[in-house]
């Protein structure tokens, strides 16, 4: 019971709970980034369009919350191939200028979108009852949604990494990552890789906008915008493409971003990006990226 | 040239008849306000509250007209709000200017209508010294320092509490509430043992780093100021999900962490939620009723007033007041002025009244607790401050004892 331990585990579990879900939404937009070199602005908007499928099917259709986190996961996976096959797909070889302006373009179109159907109010769902309220460690107590973020964000975690190290399309996806050119000389298809790995992405960034609900206070149309930047910098500082790396980088800054507010509270927002600043003057690249 | 000038002094003498002559006029207003962004929903509620007064009164104003021009304020912050006026008053000629959500659009309009000389009734903004900034300004909204005040003696004398930690988002008005607070509570004997600045008014913050700490130091309180708007419920949500209420910690504070619209979407977590305010919508009296059935009627059942709308409503009532008095002329401030110091009206929260010396409201503050009742989250009133003024003014500790312009 000593204050110490209290507040050491406490700035741990909220911060892994935070890490977990930068990472689950940050780790499509390194992909798109690192693999297919393209700056996607508007990853957010697929996570934030992942938060309203989610509630729309929880309190609208009375669907169950994991559930609804699963069909959130593929439609939005889905509804990301057109955008995929028919608009990015013509700005791979463009200037970054010409991503960023049509990305943006695509988040304000979101924005509006959401806000004319579901208004401008932050929508929010009743947790089932096995999430609700909160375990009683001894030393401290946590709320029991937190934990089920951590163990259901170690086990995309390890999804992931079994996927991209042990299987096939893996192993082709960091081949078409380091080189391109020559994964497609030895016969990937890299057209098709970009378009599941982008819907994988996409998918991977809903169901962090579905996760998310519970702890970022609701979905509302502003996510898209809001929470770019902090998903960009877990991006940044863990090196583009480097699926590692952003796992990392989740974990050092959503632990440090809890830590802050936790202990500096008036300056503690500002504690993640002197530590994004530290981490670019030392590693441009990002913590594990290549030159 | 003696013609021409003969010829000019009778048109200028047949304005001054026609002015005199009381034609029917259309009075040009300037509404300024979030209409788009985080704080849509606030701006809504408040232009609502505004229309409804203008549709339920149409008569009121004989042959004259009103025609609102809408300006959107975008966030919270200065410039957008203060370029919108700016532009109200130099192209539209706007002949007052309203609305004003947040404290530092109402701050920085304040210097610009010292210029034109532009009234401007302020139907929100509650940052306690912002009518010392310009006296072209009324405000019938509220004081942070009425709310304030009144709860942290309440949590003093009545909810006991020894010790209270004080959170609040990091803005003017916020640490003017905390102030507030420190001030009633500490006066009954309590002791702030912590201030936690929890993030900006643009953006809702995941309250939970702020909330740990809060608990960590073990107070009996917890006081918190948020912006109306959705900081609220994620306010009572993550109050909720750290079972803070279970460690002995009681959530108090103004009524803006318990706004009407944002109240059935908190669900159980807000049951017991103790806080002072100037008005909610199930206040009993019958011009509340009534202001609520006719809500309800125009913007569906759905779709409740809160203290935003009904700063929009009471504002629009002053702008009435103020354009009576001109009567077919223009609307100076000097009219306005005269005809608001003074004003009363029996708005939907009870009596209010604009005191002549300050140029602010001055209105009753509600205690109240939410409760369960059938499925719907209520709040009752558990106790009534009668003609509250605000304290700070009247104690001149400050800004609030000087003259700001």
């Amino acid at each position: 019971m000593s204050p110490f331990l209290n507040e050491i585990s406490t700035v741990l579990v909220f911060g892994l709970a935070y890490a977990m879900l930068l990472f689950i939404i940050s780790v499509g937009l390194s992909i798109t980034m690192g693999l297919m070199g393209f700056a996607n602005l508007a990853h957010g908007s697929f996570a934030m369009m992942g938060g309203y499928v989610t509630v729309t099917l929880v309190t609208q259709s009375g669907v169950p919350f994991a559930a609804a986190l699963l069909i959130s996961f593929v439609a939005i996976a889905l509804l990301s191939i057109p955008f995929e096959r028919f608009l990015y797909r013509h700005l791979y070889r463009r200037s970054e200028l010409d991503q960023v302006l049509l990305t943006i373009g695509l988040v304000f179109a979101s924005i509006a979108g959401v806000t004319f159907i579901w208004g401008p109010d932050p929508q929010l769902i009743q947790m089932p009852n096995y999430l609700k309220g909160s375990v009683d460690l001894g030393f401290n107590t946590f709320p029991k949604y937190r934990i089920f973020m951590i163990i259901a964000g170690a086990m995309i975690v390890a999804g992931l990494f079994y996927g991209l190290e042990r299987t096939k399309i893996g192993a082709q996806i960091r081949a078409a990552v380091d080189n391109r050119t020559m994964a497609e000389s030895v016969g990937i298809n890299t057209d098709r890789l970009f378009t599941w790995t982008f819907a994988l992405g996409s998918g991977m960034a809903a169901l962090g906008g579905g996760l998310g609900i519970q702890i970022l206070g609701g979905i509302k149309p502003v996510f898209a915008f809001e929470y770019l930047v902090i998903f960009l910098i877990v991006v940044a500082v863990g090196g583009m493409g480097n699926i590692r790396g952003t796992f990392f980088a989740a974990l050092i800054l959503g632990i440090i971003d809890f830590a802050g507010k936790f202990y500096f509270p008036e300056g503690g927002a500002f504690v993640i990006f002197a530590v994004t600043i530290l981490v670019l003057l030392i590693r441009p690249q990002g913590l594990l990226g290549k030159n | 040239m003696k013609k021409f000038v003969a010829m000019s002094l009778v048109a200028v003498a047949f304005t001054i008849i026609t002015v005199k002559a009381t034609e029917a006029r259309e009075y040009k207003i300037g509404f300024i306000g979030p209409m788009s962004g985080g704080a849509a929903q606030l701006g809504q509620q408040m232009k609502r509250g505004a229309k409804l007064y203008m549709k339920l009164h149409k008569d009121q104003l004989g042959k004259h007209t009103i025609k609102m021009i809408v300006r959107d304020s975008k966030r919270p912050g200065g410039p957008i709000a203060k370029a919108a006026a700016q532009e109200l008053i130099t192209r539209e000629k706007v002949e007052l200017i309203t609305g004003l959500i947040f404290s530092p659009n109402a701050m920085s309009v304040a210097p610009l209508v010292n210029k034109s000389k532009t009234p401007v009734v302020i139907m929100n903004a509650g940052t306690t010294f912002i009518p010392n900034m310009s006296p072209h300004m009324v405000r019938v909204s509220f004081t942070m320092w009425q709310a304030g005040v009144i709860i942290g003696e309440h949590a003093a004398s009545n909810l006991n509490c020894k010790t209270a930690v004080a959170g609040y988002t990091n803005y003017p008005p916020g640490k003017d509430s905390i102030n507030a607070f420190r001030h009633g509570f500490e006066g009954k004997g309590g002791k702030v043992v912590d201030e936690i600045p929890m993030g900006g008014p643009g953006k809702v913050p995941d309250f939970t780093p702020f909330f740990q700490r809060a608990k960590s130091k073990k107070p009996n309180c917890l006081y918190v100021f948020v912006p109306a708007g959705n900081h609220a419920a994620a306010v009572a949500k993550t109050y909720q999900a750290l079972a803070m209420r279970k460690a002995g910690i009681r959530l108090i504070g103004p009524g803006d962490i318990t706004q009407d619209t944002q109240l059935q979407g908190m669900g159980s977590a807000a049951v017991g939620l103790v806080t002072a305010h100037h008005y909610h919508m199930f206040l009993k009296s019958a011009e509340n009723q009534a202001f609520v059935k006719a809500w309800k009627a125009e913007y569906g059942a759905n779709n409740p007033p809160d203290f935003v709308g009904v700063g929009g409503y009471d504002g629009m009532a002053a702008v009435y007041a103020a354009i009576r008095a001109a009567n077919g002329s223009k609307l100076t401030s000097a009219i306005a002025m005269k005809a608001l110091k003074g004003w009363k009206f029996e708005s939907p929260r009870g009596p209010i009244m604009i005191d002549p010396e300050t140029r602010d409201i001055i209105q009753n503050i509600y205690i109240s607790i939410v409760r369960k009742k059938g499925g719907m989250l209520v709040q009752e009133t558990q106790k009534t401050f009668k003609a509250v003024k605000d304290k700070c003014k009247e104690l001149k500790l400050g800004k609030c004892g000087k003259k700001l312009y």
